[in-house]
């Protein structure tokens, strides 16, 4: 192992980049310049970098998708996170946003292709930690909606919360949701039932809706800019029994929205 | 007062913010002068908050409060109403080739601004190459070439916040080939080219010196200690290299060692009381050990606040 | 059959009216205010409502978790509690083969 001269002719790669392009890589040698004192091989030494990385990681992971960990059991869980991790490293230095590639992941594992909803959970929890890092912004006023004309507010459109998700499954993630992060957990879950979840953070804590389909389709539609009227059209055509009642009742006290703004009428 | 002297002196080279920013504060003045702080875990925020005045002060990772609202700013603000708060930069990466990430630079400056840390440090190390990120903090090899650019990047994170930040040593588990710098050299020549100080993390020291077979004693005889602006202690594990011989771990998972606070002793005797962080980062306990860690760093920089300042005992320390 | 069922403007606005007067609404902001201390706590993995989510580290770690190719299942999640819809239950399958890399 000889070491350049500082001032070498040759350019050699970033020390980085081979460090780098093994460290996620157990099974390969560690770059030549890393070095133990005295002679002693750097082995072991470089592996506790390994270690490190993938450690802090996979416990990353795991902190972010607890209820998934807890369905997989935390051995197969750390084996599959590990997978991940040297599959698609994270891009950003903010661990609290890594794993938005977590699901995909999880859908194209062979090995628990069956548990049909566990892709649908991570994303869950995905939007959860979305939603607690989210811009603090006050919810919508149900007086300011309430002070409209009703002309305005059948063409009023509204802006959505800066912590507003909503996933929809055709399972029952907000049951298996529930079960594991604040129980109890039942004995038997009936996974098949769909379900879709509205996340959101009027103040500081996270909180989670079950909503009907026909409140989702309606919740969606006004995120996308439809005006009120719209989205209630939208939602009861799929879903004929779409209440509207309960759908401006989650308008209203959700903390979907932050704002709404009347439309000026010159469309019309 | 001897000790309050030492904490003025470390105050030239160090981080601490100047009157200058006096009139922009929106958080209550502290000073943690002669006290000791612990890592800020949200979990203890309850406990910390029914008796501030039992630590001197939270330190905070930068990276945990660059989300962009939610509970840990809530956190953060109500911890800086009752306490000083120094904010550790963890994934800058200043140790690596590639220029420093402008967006995570702006965001670490926000959080200068928004909370008025009493001091701002970062790592001699790197963490992201290529767009990949790797959450540790890892080693660079010490040449000219690495200088110049550790040394371009501090420069570059000074001039972002407007002050000096300190440097952290780093803990290490290998050495590069191609170094051709003493680690107390390449730390003192970065201070002399760009102003900042130093963070000691005499645990780093332990650590290092242990796995790579050199005097933790000589290393803190070289070690340019008048740039110190605060020390950082914690705890390790042991595990065995290739050889067998210990390999220390900085795994911040227990209570401080006993040779960790034999060095940290010996240094403030010859110091003078610096500003002093317990950290404590994985398997955290309840709040009162922790605290009680700090108490216990307390005590020594209470016992040394007679010792010589720095200005007239540098380079003192023999091993 | 209708193509098109028209909530129309004034039955939109009766139905936010009576939303508003039914008195359920706007009570999350006192209840969350009681919630925020609680909620500075957070991070128990798992079991809590407030699970925060991972934060950085400056530490390493000894717990060796790097080595390992080979997906060898071991029964032990919750997910043979889970019913899914035709003959299949829930749980993993004891099924041994490499990791893709």
């Amino acid at each position: 192992m000889r070491s350049r001269p500082d001032n070498g002719a040759a350019p050699r790669p970033p020390f980085e980049a081979a460090f780098g392009r093994v460290i996620l890589e157990p099974d390969r040698p560690e770059p030549d310049f890393v070095v133990g004192p005295r002679g002693k091989a750097a082995s072991r030494r470089f592996d506790v970098y390994r270690n490190n990385v993938t450690h802090s990681l996979v416990t990353a992971l795991e902190e972010i998708f607890p209820a998934v960990a807890l369905i997989l059991g935390e051995r197969n869980f750390r084996m599959i996170a590990r997978d991940f991790v040297r599959a698609s490293p994270p891009r950003s230095r903010l661990v609290f946003e890594y794993g938005e590639g977590f699901a995909a992941h999880l859908a194209g594992f062979d090995p628990i292709r069956h548990l049909a909803y566990l892709p649908d959970v991570a994303r869950l929890e995905r939007a959860w930690l979305d939603a607690y890092h989210a811009a603090d912004e006050a919810p919508l006023s149900p007086g300011a909606v309430g002070a409209l004309s009703p002309e305005a507010l059948a063409s009023a459109h509204f802006t959505p919360h800066p912590a507003m998700r909503l996933i929809r499954s055709d399972y029952a993630v907000h049951t298996i949701f529930v079960a594991h992060r604040t129980g109890p957990m039942p004995e038997r879950i009936d996974a098949g039932i769909a379900e879709s979840v509205l996340v959101t953070r009027p103040a500081l804590q996270v909180e989670l809706r079950h909503v009907q389909p026909g409140e989702a389709v309606f919740l969606l539609a006004l995120r996308d800019g439809a005006t009120l009227q719209e989205a209630a059209e939208c939602a009861v055509l799929g879903n004929p029994s779409f209440d509207l009642a309960g759908a401006i009742g989650l308008l209203l006290s959700s903390g979907a929205f932050s704002a709404c703004q009347p439309a000026t009428h010159s469309e019309d | 007062m001897a000790g309050e002297d030492a904490i003025q002196s470390g105050a030239q080279s160090g981080a601490q913010s100047g009157p200058q920013s006096a009139d922009l504060n929106r958080f209550p003045a502290f000073d943690p002068a002669g006290r000791a702080g612990a890592s800020f875990k949200p979990q203890h925020f309850e406990a910390i908050a029914a008796d501030p005045a039992a630590i001197g002060f939270l330190e905070v990772h930068a990276e945990n409060y660059m989300g962009a609202g939610g509970p840990p700013h809530a956190a953060l603000s109500a911890i800086r109403n009752l306490l000083p708060v120094s904010l550790h930069g963890v994934c800058m990466s200043i140790g690596g080739l590639e220029p420093l990430d402008r967006t995570h630079l702006a965001r670490f400056a926000g959080l200068v601004r928004r909370y008025e840390p009493f001091l701002v440090s970062e790592h001699l190390a790197w963490s992201t190459h290529d767009d990949v990120f790797f959450n540790d903090l890892l080693p660079l090899p010490y040449t000219g070439e690495t200088l110049a650019r550790v040394c371009a990047h501090i420069d570059q994170v000074q001039e972002a916040i407007s002050r000096p930040m300190l440097l952290e040593n780093p803990s290490t588990y290998v050495l590069f080939a191609q170094s051709t710098w003493a680690e107390t050299d390449f730390l003192r020549e970065i201070v002399r080219r760009t102003g900042c100080g130093l963070l000691l993390d005499i645990n780093n020291v332990f650590v290092s010196a242990t796995n790579h077979g050199f005097s933790a004693m000589e290393y803190l005889a070289d070690f340019p200690l008048d740039h110190v602006g605060e020390i950082h202690l914690a705890g390790h594990d042991e595990q065995e290299d290739d050889e067998g011989a210990p390999l220390l771990i900085d795994s911040h998972d227990r209570p401080v060692a006993d040779p960790v606070w034999a060095l940290y002793e010996r240094v403030l005797r010859q110091c003078g009381p610096i500003t002093t962080l317990v950290e404590w980062d994985a398997d955290v306990p309840e709040w009162p050990v922790l605290q009680s860690e700090a108490a216990a760093a307390e005590r020594i920089l209470h016992d040394c606040r007679g010792a010589a300042t720095r200005s007239t005992a540098s380079h003192a320390l023999q091993a | 059959m209708s193509t098109k069922i028209a909530f129309s403007a004034a039955y939109i606005a009766g139905t936010v009216a009576a939303a508003l007067s039914a008195g359920t609404l706007a009570t999350t902001t006192a209840a969350q205010a009681q919630e925020k201390e609680k909620c500075y706590g957070v991070s128990m993995a798992g079991k809590n409502d407030c699970a925060a989510g991972p934060g950085t580290t400056c530490a390493g770690t000894s717990k060796v978790d790097y080595q390992g190719n080979a997906w060898t299942y071991v029964d032990s999640g919750t997910c043979t509690t889970m019913e899914l819809p035709g003959d299949r239950m829930g749980s993993l399958e004891p099924l041994e083969r490499d990791m893709p890399s």
